[in-house]
C-alpha cells in the first residue's frame, strides 16, 4: 500500500489537485459539451461491448486451457498471451489489411475506422485475460460435482449451466473487470482503428492536455474517469465476493471435450490471434523484393532514428520487465492476501486501491509523477527505474485479479484437515496454499512481464534518458521515418518482442506445472 | 517457511533493490563511470522523442568545455511543451530543445525561459528568428508538404495547393487529423495561410474524397501507396523523399516520391534555457553549441530536418534529393495559439461531420 500510495495515489492526487484549483467550472463545461458527453458514452458502451465479445470469443479457449496441461498447454497459453506485447500501430495495420481483404474478397463491409473494429481489436488484446484466468481456475475446480450430476441423469448442457458455470463466475468476473478497464482506458487502438469522431475519455484527456494545453478540462475528465472506475470496481468486487466458492480439492479428472469441439476451438484461436501475427512475420521477412533475415540482422546495427541499437532497446525492455514483474508480484500478492484475509473495510480498501492504476489515464499518471516526485527525498521522476515502477503499477491489478479467486477458494476445512493429520502450519502453506495459488502466480507473472514489455503510454509521458528507450518505443520511432528498410526492422523487432513474451510464458508455465505436480504427488490429501 | 515470510523477504529485496537504485542514477547498462574531472558540470537537455544525434557529438562538446550533456526525452512536441509548462516550478532539466513555431507562443506566454542572445545568431537568417525576446533560439527547420508517389499518378503531379480539389485528384489524398497529429495541424495551417478561403477549400477537399487518419504513421503506412495503401498523395515532410532513397529496399537512385512545393508549411524548432537552472553559464554554452557546425551538420541525417546555420553543410543525399521551396507558408505563432481551438473545431465541423 505504501508502494501504491507513493507511486500512484500521491502523484495522481497532486496533478488533479493542482489542475482543479481554478475551480469546478470544468464540470459544467464538460457536461454541456456534446463532444465530451459523446466521449463518455462511447467509452462506456465500447468497453461493455468489448468485454462481452472478449468473453464470447475467449471462453471456449478457456475450456481448452482447462483441459490441456504440460507442453501443449504451455504453447497454447503462450500464443494467447502474445497479442499483449504487440505494438498497437503494428496490430492496427494488420487488422486494417484484414478488414480490407475480407471486404474485397468476400464482399463483407469494410470495418476499418468503425466502432466494431475497435471492439474486435480489444478482444484480440484481451483474449489472454479471459482465456487464461478462467481456464486455469476451471482446471482447479472440484470436478466430482459434475460426475455426480451426470450420475443423477443430467445431460452435459445441464451439467455445464447448473454446475460448472456458477462456480466459474468469480474468475469470469475477475477477467471481465480487467478487460473492461483495459478497454475503458484504451488509447492507441481507438486512434488507429476507430473512426475519427470516436473519442474516448482517454483520447479526450490527451487532446485537452497535450494539443490544447488545457489542464483543467483534462483533469476534470480524469476525475470523471477515476470515479467511473471506482464504481465499476466496487460493483465487480461485490459480485465476485458473492459468487466465490471454495473447494476441497478432491481431485478428479475433468470431463474431456469432444475431439471435434476441441479442434474447432483451437483452430478458431489460431486463426483469430494468428492472422495479424502472420501478417507481421511476413512483413519482417520480406527484404529486397524476396525474403530473408536481413531485417533481423539489422536490429544489431545502430540507425540514426534510435539513440541505441534496437537490440539494446530490447535489452532495456527485458530488464524493465523483470523488475516490473518482481515488484508487481510482491505488491499484488500482498494486496491479494489482505483482500482475502482482512476484515471487510480493509479488504475493500485494498481491493479498490489495487485496481485503480489500470483505470487511470497514462497522461494522469505520467504527469502526476512528473510534478509530485520532484523533491527530495522523492526526487525520482527522472530515474530510470521509475519506468519499470510505472509498468508494475499497471500490472498489479492483473496480479491481484489472478490470485484473489484462487486464494478465496481454498476451503478452511482443507487446512484444518491437514492440521488434524499432523501437518505443521508451514507444511500446510507449502503443500496446500502454494500449489493452489502457484498456477495463479504463474499467470500473474506472465501477464506482468507481458504488460511491461508492451507498455507504451505511461512510458512516453515520463522524461527518460535517451538511451534507455524501450522496444515498443523503438518500433514507434522506426516507423516515424519513411523507408521500407526501417519498416522491415520495426516489424522484425515486433516479432522478437512476441517471441520473448512467448518464451517467458512457456518457461513460467513449465515451472509452475512441475511445482504443482511435484507437490501434488507428495501431498497427503491429493489423489 | 510460511508464505508470508517469503513475501516479506521478497519485499525487503525489492525495497533494497529500489534503495540501491535510488542512490544510483545510471542506466540499466550502467554506462556511467566515475567522472574523471571533478570540476565538470552535467547539464540536462530535455527534448521530444524524435530527437536523435550521432554518438560522439556531445562528447566533442565535453572535450571543448568540460560540460557533460544528459539527454532526457519525453513524448511528442505537444507532450514536451505540456511537461515543460507543468514542471516549470522545478524543471526537469537546464535546456529544452524541440519547441516549434506552432507551440512556441504557449511557452512564451509564461515566464519559464531565460533570455539569451547567442553570438552564433549572426549565421542564422533573420526569417528563422521569430522570438524578439531571445528566449527561444532557432536550431533547425523543416517543411510539412503534400508528397506524391510519382508512378502512381495518372497524369502530371499537382503544382498548386488549389490543384488538390481538382477532379483528377479525387480520392488521391490522405491527411492527418490536426487534433491528434502535428503534421496534420501544420497542413491545416498551410491551407489557412495558402488559400483564399480555407473553409471552402476543405469543403471542396471533402467533396473530392480526402481521407483522414489520426497519425502520420497510419496515413503513410496504411493509406498512402508506400505502405501498401491505395492513395498516391499524403501529407508528410519535405525531407521524406530523401529518406525514401536512404532507406529504400531494394536500393534506388532517385526518390519514388515528389513534393508539392506550394503546399509546404514551415516548422522551425527552437531551444531555450529553463528558468531556475543552476548552471546558466553552461546552459548558454550549450545553446552556442547547438548552433555550431559540429551539431548543425548532424541534424539532417539524424532528424531529417534542416540546419538553420548558414555555416552548416548539407549531406550529399540532401543536396541531391531534397527540394525546398523558397516561399514556404507560415503564420504568426501568436495567431496560431490564439485561434487553434476555433480553427480545429471548425475543421472538425467541415471535414468530419
Amino acid at each position: 500500500m505504501v508502494f501504491l500510495g507513493l507511486f500512484f495515489f500521491y502523484p495522481v492526487l497532486t496533478i488533479l489537485a493542482s489542475s482543479l484549483t481554478q475551480g469546478w467550472g470544468g464540470f459544467a463545461d464538460i457536461f454541456q459539451s456534446s463532444r465530451a458527453r459523446g466521449a463518455l458514452w462511447f467509452t462506456a458502451w465500447q468497453a461493455t461491448a468489448s468485454t462481452a465479445l472478449t468473453l464470447i470469443l475467449a471462453l471456449p479457449s478457456a475450456a481448452v486451457i482447462a483441459r490441456t496441461d504440460g507442453r501443449t498447454g504451455a504453447w497454447f497459453k503462450a500464443l494467447v498471451t502474445v497479442p499483449f506485447v504487440l505494438p498497437t500501430i503494428v496490430v492496427g495495420g494488420a487488422f486494417k489489411e484484414l478488414f480490407e481483404g475480407m471486404n474485397s474478397t468476400f464482399g463483407l463491409p469494410n470495418l476499418n475506422h468503425t466502432a466494431i473494429a475497435v471492439i474486435i481489436a480489444h478482444s484480440f488484446f484481451n483474449f489472454a485475460v479471459v482465456a487464461r484466468t478462467v481456464g486455469v481456475f476451471w482446471s482447479g475446480l472440484d470436478h466430482q460435482l459434475e460426475e455426480q450430476a451426470r450420475t443423477l441423469g443430467s445431460n452435459s448442457r445441464q451439467v455445464f449451466w447448473r454446475v460448472t458455470w456458477p462456480r466459474l463466475k468469480p474468475a469470469i468476473l475477475a477477467a471481465a473487470a480487467i478487460t473492461f478497464l483495459f478497454s475503458f482506458t484504451s488509447f492507441g487502438v481507438v486512434l488507429v482503428l476507430g473512426g475519427l469522431r470516436q473519442a474516448t475519455i482517454e483520447t479526450e484527456i490527451y487532446r485537452h492536455a497535450i494539443i490544447r494545453g488545457d489542464m483543467t478540462s483534462s483533469a476534470t475528465l480524469a476525475l470523471i474517469q477515476v470515479v467511473a472506475v471506482l464504481v465499476l470496481v466496487l460493483v465487480n468486487s461485490t459480485l465476485e465476493r458473492r459468487t466465490s466458492v471454495t473447494t476441497r480439492m478432491i481431485r478428479s479428472p475433468i470431463t474431456p471435450l469432444r475431439a471435434r469441439t476441441k479442434a474447432g476451438i483451437t483452430c478458431f484461436t489460431l486463426v483469430f490471434l494468428g492472422t495479424p501475427l502472420f501478417v507481421m512475420i511476413e512483413r519482417s521477412l520480406s527484404f529486397g523484393g524476396g525474403y530473408g533475415l536481413q531485417n533481423y540482422r539489422a536490429l544489431f546495427d545502430k540507425v540514426p532514428q534510435l539513440p541505441t541499437t534496437a537490440m539494446s532497446a530490447l535489452g532495456n525492455s527485458l530488464t524493465y520487465a523483470a523488475i516490473a514483474t518482481v515488484v508487481a508480484l510482491t505488491v499484488g500478492i500482498i494486496c491479494a492476501m489482505a483482500i482475502v484475509t482482512r476484515r471487510k473495510l480493509v479488504s475493500r480498501f485494498f481491493d479498490l486501491g489495487a485496481m485503480l492504476p489500470l483505470g487511470v489515464s497514462a497522461v494522469t499518471v505520467g504527469f502526476g509523477i512528473l510534478i509530485a516526485l520532484d523533491e527530495a527525498p522523492f526526487d525520482w521522476r527522472t530515474r530510470w527505474w521509475i519506468v519499470p515502477i510505472a509498468h508494475a503499477l499497471v500490472a498489479v491489478p492483473f496480479v491481484v485479479r489472478s490470485v484473489v479467486p484462487m486464494l478465496r477458494r481454498i476451503h478452511p476445512s482443507l487446512r484444518e484437515a491437514a492440521a488434524l493429520l499432523g501437518a505443521s502450519p508451514s507444511r500446510i502453506r507449502r503443500q496446500i496454499d502454494v500449489p493452489l495459488i502457484a498456477r495463479g502466480i504463474a499467470i500473474a507473472g506472465g501477464f506482468a512481464f507481458a504488460i511491461s514489455l508492451g507498455e507504451f503510454g505511461a512510458t512516453s509521458f515520463l522524461p527518460r534518458r535517451a538511451d534507455t528507450l524501450t522496444a515498443p518505443q523503438a518500433v514507434f520511432r522506426l516507423l516515424g521515418t519513411p523507408g521500407d528498410l526501417l519498416r522491415g526492422q520495426a516489424m522484425a523487432l515486433s516479432v522478437v518482442l512476441a517471441v520473448a513474451v512467448a518464451a517467458t510464458v512457456i518457461t513460467s508455465e513449465m515451472l509452475s506445472f512441475n511445482t504443482a505436480n511435484r507437490s501434488r504427488r507428495k501431498s497427503p490429501i491429493g489423489s | 517457511m510460511p508464505i508470508r515470510s517469503v513475501l516479506l523477504v521478497s519485499l525487503c529485496i525489492a525495497v533494497g533493490a529500489l534503495a540501491a537504485c535510488a542512490s544510483d542514477t545510471s542506466a540499466p547498462d550502467g554506462a556511467n563511470e566515475e567522472l574523471e574531472n571533478v570540476q565538470s558540470v552535467a547539464l540536462t537537455l530535455v527534448t521530444h522523442d524524435s530527437f536523435a544525434i550521432s554518438e560522439g557529438v556531445f562528447e566533442a562538446f565535453f572535450e571543448q568545455t568540460g560540460i557533460r550533456v544528459e539527454v532526457l526525452t519525453s513524448g511528442d512536441v505537444g507532450s514536451l511543451v505540456a511537461q515543460t509548462i507543468l514542471s516549470s516550478d522545478n524543471p526537469v532539466g537546464d535546456v529544452v530543445f524541440g519547441v516549434d513555431n506552432t507551440f512556441m507562443q504557449r511557452v512564451l506566454d509564461r515566464s519559464i525561459l531565460e533570455p539569451y542572445k547567442t553570438t552564433e545568431l549572426v549565421n542564422v537568417p533573420e526569417r528563422f528568428q521569430l522570438d524578439s525576446t531571445n528566449r527561444l533560439t532557432p536550431i533547425d527547420y523543416g517543411d510539412v508538404c503534400v508528397n506524391y508517389w510519382i508512378d502512381a499518378l495518372n497524369g502530371p503531379p499537382p503544382v498548386a495547393l488549389m490543384d488538390l480539389v481538382l477532379p483528377e485528384f479525387s480520392g488521391s489524398l490522405v491527411v492527418q487529423n490536426p487534433e491528434t497529429s502535428s503534421p496534420g495541424m501544420a497542413f491545416l495551417l498551410a491551407t489557412i495561410a495558402g488559400t483564399p478561403d480555407w473553409e471552402q477549400f476543405w469543403t471542396q477537399l471533402k467533396a473530392n474524397s480526402v481521407a483522414v487518419t489520426n497519425s502520420w504513421e497510419s496515413a503513410y503506412y496504411s493509406e498512402f501507396i508506400a505502405g501498401g495503401g491505395s492513395r498516391p498523395m499524403v501529407v508528410s515532410y519535405a525531407s521524406s523523399p530523401v529518406a525514401e532513397v536512404i532507406y529504400a529496399d531494394p536500393p534506388v537512385d532517385v526518390p519514388p516520391t515528389g513534393v508539392l512545393l506550394d503546399s509546404c508549411f514551415r516548422q522551425i524548432e527552437f531551444a531555450g534555457i529553463l528558468s531556475g537552472t543552476d548552471h546558466p553559464k553552461e546552459a548558454r554554452s550549450l545553446i552556442d553549441f547547438l548552433l555550431s557546425p559540429t551539431f548543425q551538420n548532424e541534424i539532417p541525417m539524424n532528424m531529417f530536418m534542416y540546419p538553420v546555420s548558414q555555416k552548416a553543410e548539407l549531406p550529399e543525399e540532401f543536396v541531391k534529393h531534397s527540394q525546398l521551396t523558397e516561399n514556404p507558408l507560415s503564420l504568426d505563432p501568436a495567431e496560431i495559439e490564439d485561434k487553434r481551438k476555433a480553427w480545429t473545431e471548425r475543421w472538425v465541423e467541415i471535414v468530419l461531420d
